[in-house]
């Protein structure tokens, strides 16, 4: 999901054609996620928190894993994502674990209200509500990428400032856009 | 820019290829000869007697690295592959457009632009260079039939044309390629192209540069999830991989036949490296196939600017440049497909 909010090329690319570039950021990340995966589950002060949980709603057609959910003494399931990097402008992160929310719900049946993001740059903590806004969302880019990956289609770059970041710009190639006839002409002047 | 990834080429009879942790182990009689890390390989090309364990295939099949086995002279024998890459539709589209005449007709017009303007660049460029040793004149008229062949290139024109033109075009460059060499020029004389054997010395190193190429364009296109085997130029025969061929023809001039004739130009390659056998057949000893490879390792590594795109890459790297642009083409996102035209 934050794949299609990034941009709806790149996650074409890795979700229709399976495209799968690894550049530093992502190695970065991948790295990252591992270590978080690997603790496995410990209880501390009361509470349970397991890594690595993997997750999934039968309802929006989502499935992945989840970095961290702690569970409270009374079992009620709070999701904490890690990011490498620092908070962006943009809400992904916040769609991306509201997602979680929202299987945790429909796996345990509780309603989950809050989880907190933690960004690896600032060493910070952001905690999110869950509010029908961030919900409705979700929901929708949930469908949106429903909608993408059985169109099968994978829709022209738009080059922007973002390319800069992204790990598929070696495969999506954004600057090829110019004509080709006028290149064929070319070929046999001089 | 994506890495350009070496390919390990074995040629040692009795090889034997295992998966080593990360890692492919070469073992010869029992030695270990060589740990190269599995992450940094593009393909493994095997020569002849050599085999690999199904761990490495299996392990090779999960990072997208091709293995290719072909016999000690270079006669492609098989290929491993891992599950096919990338998506459907855009296979559905290369048939679709492989199946319309019009637009089978588009895709060759490209590629010929391709193949003969890069024909024309390396005619120019030896007359240029070497004004004094060649007939620069032979060289300059030939390029300027291939120029005229070139502009007649007209969108519209059906397949039946463009091969026509094509084949003057083929005729034009192969009937001055004797005057390519400045050096050897009697034991490495080229008396048209023969394949199939190749019956000189010159043609027995063109086909090997051939099969090397081809192993590398048929990669590129599984990696962007195109089908090999359905080409444009190079129409459906089984067993032929109609698509690479087509690809292969703008690299052809550039990679191959230029590296061939630099390799006799500046002594890297002797006469006495090839032995004729009683049917005529050329081939060469194994002294000479490891030069001759690691000559073309050495090639794809240099960097050039890449005309249509205007990114630096390896050499090595615009097969699969080209290949993710054939693909654009296919899924609408150019207006027809830019060849590598090399300068
Ligand atoms: S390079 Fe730009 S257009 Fe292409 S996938 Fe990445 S962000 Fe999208």
């Amino acid at each position: 999901m934050q794949h299609l909010l990034f941009c709806p090329r790149q996650c074409a690319l890795i979700h229709v054609e399976r495209q799968w570039e690894e550049n530093r950021f992502t190695a970065e990340g991948r790295v990252a996620h591992e270590k978080v995966h690997e603790a496995g589950s410990e209880t501390r002060g009361g509470r349970r928190i397991v890594s690595g949980l993997p997750l999934r709603s039968l309802r929006l057609g989502l499935s992945g894993q989840a970095d961290v959910v702690e569970f409270e003494a009374d079992g009620a399931p709070f999701p904490v994502e890690h990011k490498r990097g620092r908070a962006k402008e943009e809400d992904w992160d916040r769609v991306q674990l509201c997602a979680q929310a929202l299987c945790l719900e429909e796996m345990t049946g509780r309603t989950v209200e809050r989880g907190a993001l933690f960004y690896g740059k600032t060493r910070r903590r952001e905690d999110v509500f869950f509010d029908a806004d961030l919900r409705r969302r979700t929901e929708e880019t949930a469908a949106r990428l429903h909608e993408l990956v059985e169109s099968g289609r994978t829709p022209s770059p738009e080059p922007s400032g973002r390319c800069r970041n992204c790990s598929l710009a070696s495969v999506c190639l954004p600057g090829a856009r110019r004509p080709v006839e006028p290149y064929l002409r070319k070929a046999f002047d001089e | 820019m994506k890495h350009y990834l070496n390919t390990l080429y074995v040629t040692t009879q009795g090889a034997y290829l295992a998966k080593d942790g990360e890692c492919v182990l070469v073992r010869v009689e029992g030695e270990d000869r060589l740990r190269l890390p599995i992450h940094g390989l593009g393909g493994i090309v095997c020569f002849g007697q050599v085999s690999c364990s199904p761990f490495l295939l299996g392990h090779c099949a999960e990072n997208g690295v091709g293995v290719s086995f072909l016999t000690e002279r270079g006669r492609f024998l098989a290929r491993v592959q891992g599950p096919v890459s990338g998506n459907v539709l855009l296979r559905r589209e290369q048939y679709r457009r492989a199946d319309d005449p019009a637009a089978s007709a588009a895709a060759a017009r490209c590629l010929l632009t391709g193949k003969i303007a890069n024909c024309r660049a390396v005619l120019l460029r030896t007359a240029r260079d070497h004004e004094d040793k060649v007939n620069a004149g032979a060289l300059r008229g030939a390029a300027e039939r291939l120029t005229d062949c070139g502009r007649r290139l007209d969108p519209g024109l059906p397949l039946d044309v463009l091969r026509g033109i094509e084949g003057e075009a083929g005729n034009a460059y192969f009937e001055v390629f004797d005057h390519l060499l400045t050096n050897q020029k009697e034991e490495f004389r080229f008396s048209g192209r023969s394949r199939r054997p190749p019956l000189d010395r010159i043609n027995c190193l063109l086909s090997f540069f051939y099969v090397l190429l081809a192993h590398d364009v048929r990669s590129a296109l599984e990696s962007v999830g195109l089908d090999p085997a359905v080409g444009f130029l190079h129409r459906d025969r089984p067993g032929r991989p109609g698509l690479a061929l087509d690809l292969m023809e703008e690299f052809r001039p550039v990679l191959a036949d230029r590296l061939a004739l630099s390799l006799v130009n500046l002594g890297q390659v002797q006469a006495r490296g090839f032995r004729v056998e009683e049917n005529g057949a050329v081939r060469m000893d194994d002294d000479t196939r490891k030069a001759v490879l690691v000559a073309y390792q050495k090639r794809k590594q240099e960097e050039m600017r890449h005309p249509f795109l205007d990114e630096k890459a390896p050499l090595g790297l615009m097969p699969y440049l080209q290949a993710l642009l054939f693909a654009r083409w296919l899924r609408g996102d150019l207006d027809g497909y830019p060849p590598f035209l090399w300068r």
